[in-house]
């Protein structure tokens, strides 16, 4: 039997914190032969990083390997000098991280990086090093790598960043490449050229590789095997074929339930859920019949008109003439890639931010017409709220999760008291939110937690329109579909309606009656959700559909259109 | 992103005073640089109590006698305990530094906090303002407002607080900058508060940390400067003792080995300005429990 190039056995790592030691691994085993690509799945603190950290001997100072072996072609990682380690990074061994931009030096360019990785394992002339870094950045696909050679990190776009680390990461053809979340951050466009240039490079080159990722769609369909770790331990290996159409382990069956697919509804997603970490009460119970909402009387008038909507920033349009209409309690799904302007449209209907032109017409007013400055005074302010994307910086850290919630209740009725308190309590249980942690400051709560916070703040002041941007992004698919459920069930309770901001077309398409695609500040599509995202017309709402990686075990998606 | 997650989001509130002993503990030089801030505050507070001797009073009898059991840090050349005379400036001069300080905290932060919030205009009149307060010498300007206001302590008090400013401003200002279009920043508007509200009731509370650092550091400067001006004739006057007087006077007497008059206020001096400077790192350690996990 031949050695693996890697085999990692019985690793356990703990972190000194001030609360003591916490593990972080325990006792991690597998092998990855020659070639193969393994992913690693999990959540958050599931300990996926920390393995490839420790594999590298990247652990920062508080973690420390605490029992286990890591060979890497059958020779010990850990006992290796600092001096033999290095020579190993790069050569051997290299890794990308989930942040190009900040893994770049900004002062340097891309070309002169390149060359630094070149010339710290080989003797090599500069003339040659820039010919060599050439050869690369054409191997990474990038348009125009004559020019690139010379240009800075800030010049480029995330993808390109993305590219170019990789053609660093490859420079010394190491045998193994590890890839911690390389994509989290980009469009999904990007994310499939950038996996699809991992997964050619590493197998015209014979190199290993291990996928680290939250998402299963990615790890099923670029990888030979999957792992699935969970607090630490390892779960559940197999190809995955077979992890994501029969999952054994009731880890894996709640993660693969509860992330989204081609063609999940919402209480499959939530049913999966349920038993989750951060499935606290008030998370399931979504309607399961989609009865429709009784139609409007006639003469209502809409919740909710925006007409030729322009946003200009120094010169640049953000937003480019965008109409949209939305009745009560509706729900519409705005989708489209970073700098499509769908943040922008976000804050513009929450009056945070003016428009250049267009107006904005709420309940048949046009509240446009108030400026962004005073729009704190307006009768309409408590009508229209917005559930932020992140949820660790959309909460004050000095207000208690208390405070947070009831500041704007303070602000935007007359509730006092007893009765302010019992307003902020409910908010909480509707949100699912359990009254012992109000008094708890954001940085003592999980972002599951948060999220709920700035849920419940979002609907205390009962708003008419709720506007959520990315309002899961930052979430775990566990979490994730708890908080669709709630959302989902907020929605149907108070006749609410949502207008609901996503880069995540199958958040969108189960969350939504009607989506709308923004590309670069304009609409390109617009329709019902089912038919949009059943059959799209306009070829970008096609590439974008096509771009979501998806372990459906099923038909692809040409065969569901 | 998908580091293990360290700290424990269980972690119950109202362990500050638990927090505050485990930063000492693990900071023996904060430890003992606010166990050195606290004496001082004290030996201000109760200085009228503590001076073996009227700092005032002079004993020709007993002029410029080395430090003994009776005068533990002898006395000067009109016969005046120093070490009485010591402890009773401290209380002066840690008026001084506190009132100056705080004075220019409190402006510094509220206008480089809007400067910071709102931008535009109001933001580049007061940069160039500061700017131009920033390219005079700071002492220097500082000996020009006394002498302009006149040698009494609120000016000492005004001068310092002027000379101060610019970096309360600025520093203020960059926190805010960074911190005015975070989630919620944007979250306390859409919840109803005004503009004023925001800046005064979310976003100066959040920047105090980093701010507490600043003021400490500050505040050994100002001793250091309250203490300079006094030093050349622009301060506060005799027969009043403060530290920068007792030095100047005691600089006459050194060339004839009467080391003493200018040894023991230095050192106080010293040793205040160190303490305030050594506790600023810690300061932050204690009032932001997400520095150290």
């Amino acid at each position: 039997m031949t050695i693996p190039l890697l085999r990692i056995e019985d690793l356990r790592v703990t972190f000194s914190t001030r609360n003591g030691p916490v593990e972080a691994l325990r006792g991690v085993s597998f092998d990855l032969r020659a070639g193969e690509t393994l992913g690693i799945v999990g959540e958050s603190g599931s300990g996926k990083s920390v393995t490839a950290f420790a594999a590298t001997r990247l652990l920062d100072r508080a973690g420390r390997i605490a029992d286990g072996r890591i060979l890497f072609r059958g020779q010990d990682v850990s006992r290796l000098s600092d001096k033999e380690m290095r020579l190993l990074h790069g050569a051997a061994l290299s890794m990308i991280f989930q942040n190009p931009r900040a893994a770049l030096n900004p002062i340097r360019t891309v070309g002169l990086q390149l060359a630094d990785a070149l010339r710290a394992h080989a003797e090599m002339s500069a003339a040659a090093a820039r010919a060599k870094a050439l050869d690369l950045l054409k191997a990474v696909l990038i348009r125009d790598p004559e020019r690139r050679l010379d240009a800075y990190p800030h010049e480029l776009s995330g993808g390109m960043c993305q590219r170019v680390m990789i053609a660093i990461a490859i420079a010394c053809e190491p045998a193994l490449l590890i890839a911690d979340e390389p994509t989290t951050g980009l469009d999904v466009t990007t994310q499939k050229t950038v996996m699809d240039l991992l997964a050619r490079i590493t197998a015209e080159r014979g190199m290993a590789m291990i996928l680290i990722t939250h998402d299963l769609g990615l790890a099923a369909q670029y990888c030979g095997r999957v792992a699935v770790m969970e607090h630490g331990r390892l779960v559940e290996e197999a190809e995955p074929a077979r992890l994501f159409s029969a999952p054994r382990h009731p880890y894996t069956k709640r993660l693969v339930a509860a992330s989204p697919r081609l063609d999940s509804t919402l209480h499959d997603l939530v049913a999966g859920a349920a038993g989750a970490p951060g499935g606290a009460p008030g998370g399931a119970g979504v309607a399961r019949a989609d009865a429709p909402r009784p139609a409007d009387p006639a003469g209502t008038p809409l919740l909710l008109e925006v007409r030729n909507l322009v946003k200009r920033y120094d010169g640049a349009v953000a937003v480019d003439d965008v109409s949209l209409a939305m009745r009560r309690g509706e729900s519409l799904g705005l989708v489209g890639e970073s700098g499509s302007g769908k943040s922008t449209m976000s804050r513009l209907i929450c009056r945070l931010i003016d428009a250049s032109a267009g107006d904005i017409l709420f309940d048949g007013e046009a509240i446009g017409a108030i400026p962004a400055r005073d729009f704190h005074r307006s009768r309409f302010r408590r009508d229209i709220q917005i559930v932020f994307q992140d949820p660790n910086d959309s909460l004050n850290p000095r207000f208690s999760a208390f405070d947070s919630i009831a500041q704007p209740v303070k602000r935007l009725t007359d509730l006092r008291g007893a009765a302010l308190r019992a307003r902020v309590l409910e908010s909480a249980d509707r949100s699912g939110l359990p009254p012992d942690l109000l008094d708890r400051f954001p940085h003592q709560l999980s972002g599951g937690q948060k999220a709920r916070i700035g849920i419940a703040r979002a609907i205390a002041v009962r708003p008419r329109l709720l506007v959520l941007d990315e309002p899961t992004a930052a979430l775990d698919v566990s979490v994730q579909a708890v908080i669709l459920g709630l959302l989902d069930r907020l929605r149907r309770d108070d006749d609410l309606a949502f207008l609901f901001v996503s880069h995540d077309l199958n958040v969108v398409r189960m969350m939504c009656d009607r989506t709308i695609v923004l590309q670069a500040g304009r609409v390109v599509e617009e329709g019902p959700s089912a038919a949009l995202f059943a059959r799209p017309r306009s070829a970008y709402a096609r590439e974008l559909l096509a771009a979501i990686p998806h372990f459906a075990p099923g038909p692809p998606l040409a065969a569901i259109a | 992103m998908s580091t293990v997650a360290i700290t424990s989001p269980g972690r119950p509130r109202g362990s500050a005073l638990g927090h505050l002993g485990w930063v000492l503990r693990h900071n023996p030089l904060t430890a003992l640089a606010s166990a050195g801030t606290l004496l001082l505050c004290l030996v201000a507070i109760f200085s009228p109590w503590l001076t073996p001797y009227d700092p005032i009073a002079s004993d020709v009898q007993r002029a410029l006698q080395p430090p003994s059991a009776a005068h533990w840090a002898g006395t000067d050349q009109l016969g005046r305990d120093l070490l009485s005379r010591i402890i009773a400036a401290t209380r002066l001069d840690l008026a001084i530094a506190v009132s100056a300080v705080g004075l220019s905290f409190a402006l510094g932060a509220v206008v480089g906090a809007f400067c910071g919030y709102v931008g535009g205009r109001l933001d580049r009149a007061v940069g160039r303002f500061v700017d131009v307060l920033m390219a005079f010498p700071l002492f220097v300007l500082a000996m020009a407002m006394v002498a302009a206001l006149g040698n009494r302590v609120e000016n000492i008090v005004i001068a310092t607080a002027i000379i101060n400013l610019p970096f309360y401003v600025r520093f203020a200002r960059a926190e805010v900058n960074v911190r005015r279009n975070l989630g919620w920043v944007e979250a306390a508007r859409a919840g109803g508060e005004s503009h004023a509200a925001v800046v005064l009731r979310y976003l100066l509370p959040n920047i105090l940390p980093a701010m507490a650092v600043q003021i400490s550091l500050n505040l050994g400067w100002a001793i250091l400067n309250a203490a300079g001006l006094s030093f050349i004739g622009l301060g506060v006057r005799p027969p009043t003792p403060e530290w920068g007087i007792l030095v100047a006077e005691g600089a006459r007497f050194i060339t004839t080995g009467k080391w003493w008059l200018v040894a023991f206020p230095g050192l106080a001096l010293m040793l205040a300005v160190l303490c305030f400077n050594l506790m600023g790192d810690g300061l932050r350690d204690i009032l932001d429990p997400r520095q150290r996990t």
